[in-house]
């Protein structure tokens, strides 16, 4: 099933995404990779507050290219998403995040906090960077300049593709996927 | 004896960089699109067009294929009758992929301290350097740009002698399979056998600078190849992981002699977007 998702995504269209759904997602989000979550969680451990509002929000793991002249960004594919996992679970806690896009399994305990928290976990096509870049109209940089490509960007997204992954009854794609195809031949 | 100037090297892997970064190497190409024709699961196959899209817009606007551009992984054989004028070639290479990087709008992504500072250098170097010294006078360079997910999921295990074909086979099927999709599949398999730890990890990472579709030379290990391939086809991981049968384009197995104590194995993996470039002077 194809959707179109408008960031903010209200809770009832979240609860309507099923693992395996092909999603095209427009609007604001925000990227983050290893270095920024690292800040964040401090941030959320000393009662901080957060440099950007993550609630009803959703989150990118991308560290994109450096862009062109005249372009909005470079090549800004998804990273491994398995890097975030043990700070994903106080994130989602914390912030009300309502949707992350990456690459790659998750482990148990950011399944159930997806679960617990009404938050879909999307996959994007790994090494499509350029692809995908074109359907980023606007970055800017919001914070964590010093980290360069780590830092955290606003992006406006038209139309990007991605696949639901894991939804919020915790099917997962990683497991499902797999467990349908496995030990079936390509045909000659 | 050939000389060949320090400036000429800086320029070619500056060109090598951003070459590498765009260009998708006809063989991976022809890898995707074989693999679309055989693929059946939907994700799957959706995943594959966007990787051959990708491919097309990367070399026709010049994006890099992957916001990863890489450690920058170069193959250097120089001929004994060719010496480098005005410094030294490790210099030379670094000083192309500094201005690669930066010039070519490639991302940075080496880290000065890998453990404490964790610091970004800002020009992706240092790069890894691998020499070879031969007869003539020629200067070959290739460069690997290869990204972070699949490096990550690179094993080593030293084998028992008695393990034998079935303890090599085992372990690279379970070293694709743990790895899912975090590599980016449909993945090239690089195997290296025998040698020591170090050796079997080096084989393994030349292994994928062999072109898609190429074959060992000694038929023992083309079947080995083929059977590798067959299984990996089989975990059913696919495409991204999401599921479906091409899991691998190609597994490549280069050897090595060892001691009669070991037989160590080592897997290197390379994403869909296997990205190198080679230049002559």
């Amino acid at each position: 099933m194809m959707h179109s998702l408008r960031i903010p995504v209200d809770a009832s269209q979240i609860v309507s995404l099923a693992s395996g759904d092909q999603v095209l997602i427009t609007g604001r989000l925000y990227t983050a990779r290893d270095a920024a979550h690292q800040r964040l969680i401090d941030l959320i451990d000393s009662n901080k507050p957060l440099p950007v509002d993550l609630a009803g929000q959703f989150l990118y793991y991308t560290g994109p290219t450096p862009p062109r002249p005249g372009m909005a960004i470079g090549s800004a594919g998804p990273t491994t998403s398995s890097r975030m996992d043990r700070y994903t679970p106080k994130l989602i806690a914390e912030s009300g995040l309502r949707g992350i896009i990456g690459k790659g399994n998750r482990e148990t305990a950011v399944i159930e906090a997806l679960k617990r928290h009404g938050c879909v976990y999307f996959a994007a096509t790994g090494g499509a960077g350029a692809l995908l870049g074109k359907h980023i109209t606007e970055a800017r940089v919001v914070c964590y300049e010093d980290l360069g490509p780590e830092a955290i960007y606003e992006l406006n997204v038209v139309d990007f593709p991605a696949v639901v992954a894991i939804d919020v009854r915790g099917r997962n794609i990683y497991v499902d996927g797999p467990g349908e195809w496995g030990g079936r031949k390509q045909e000659k | 004896m050939k000389t060949v100037a320090f400036n000429r090297i800086v320029d070619a892997v500056r060109d090598l960089c951003v070459r590498a970064a765009c260009d998708l190497p006809a063989d991976v190409l022809d890898g995707l699109n074989n693999a679309f024709a055989a693929e059946r699961s939907p994700q799957g196959r959706a995943a594959l067009s966007h990787c051959i899209d990708n491919a097309a817009i990367a070399a026709t606007e010049r994006m890099p294929i992957c916001q990863d551009t890489g450690t920058a992984v170069f193959f250097v054989t120089v001929g004994s009758e060719c010496r480098i004028s005005g410094g030294l070639l490790g210099d030379a290479i670094n000083e192309g992929c500094r201005q690669g990087y930066r010039r070519g709008f490639l991302r940075p992504s080496i880290v000065g301290d890998p453990l404490f500072d964790r610091k970004n250098t800002d020009d992706n170097t240092p790069a890894v350097i691998h020499y070879d010294l031969v007869h003539g006078d020629s200067l070959t360079i290739t460069l690997l740009s290869k990204g972070g997910g699949s490096e990550n999921m690179s094993a080593l295990r030293m084998l028992k002698p008695a393990d034998g074909k079935e303890g090599v086979v085992a372990f690279v099927v379970e070293t694709v399979a743990k790895a899912g999709g975090n590599p980016c599949p449909p993945v090239i398999v690089g195997v290296g056998i025998g040698g020591t730890a170090d050796t079997a990890s080096l084989l393994a990472k030349r292994a994928l600078l062999r072109n898609v579709g190429s074959h060992h030379h000694d038929a023992r290990f083309r079947e080995l190849e083929e059977e590798i391939l067959r299984h990996v086809n089989t975990t059913g991981n696919g495409p991204q992981g999401l599921g479906g049968l091409v899991t691998a384009l190609a597994v490549h197995i280069e050897t090595f002699p060892c001691h009669i104590a070991s037989l160590p194995v080592a897997v290197n993996l390379n994403c869909h977007a296997a990205r190198q470039a080679t230049v002559e002077l």
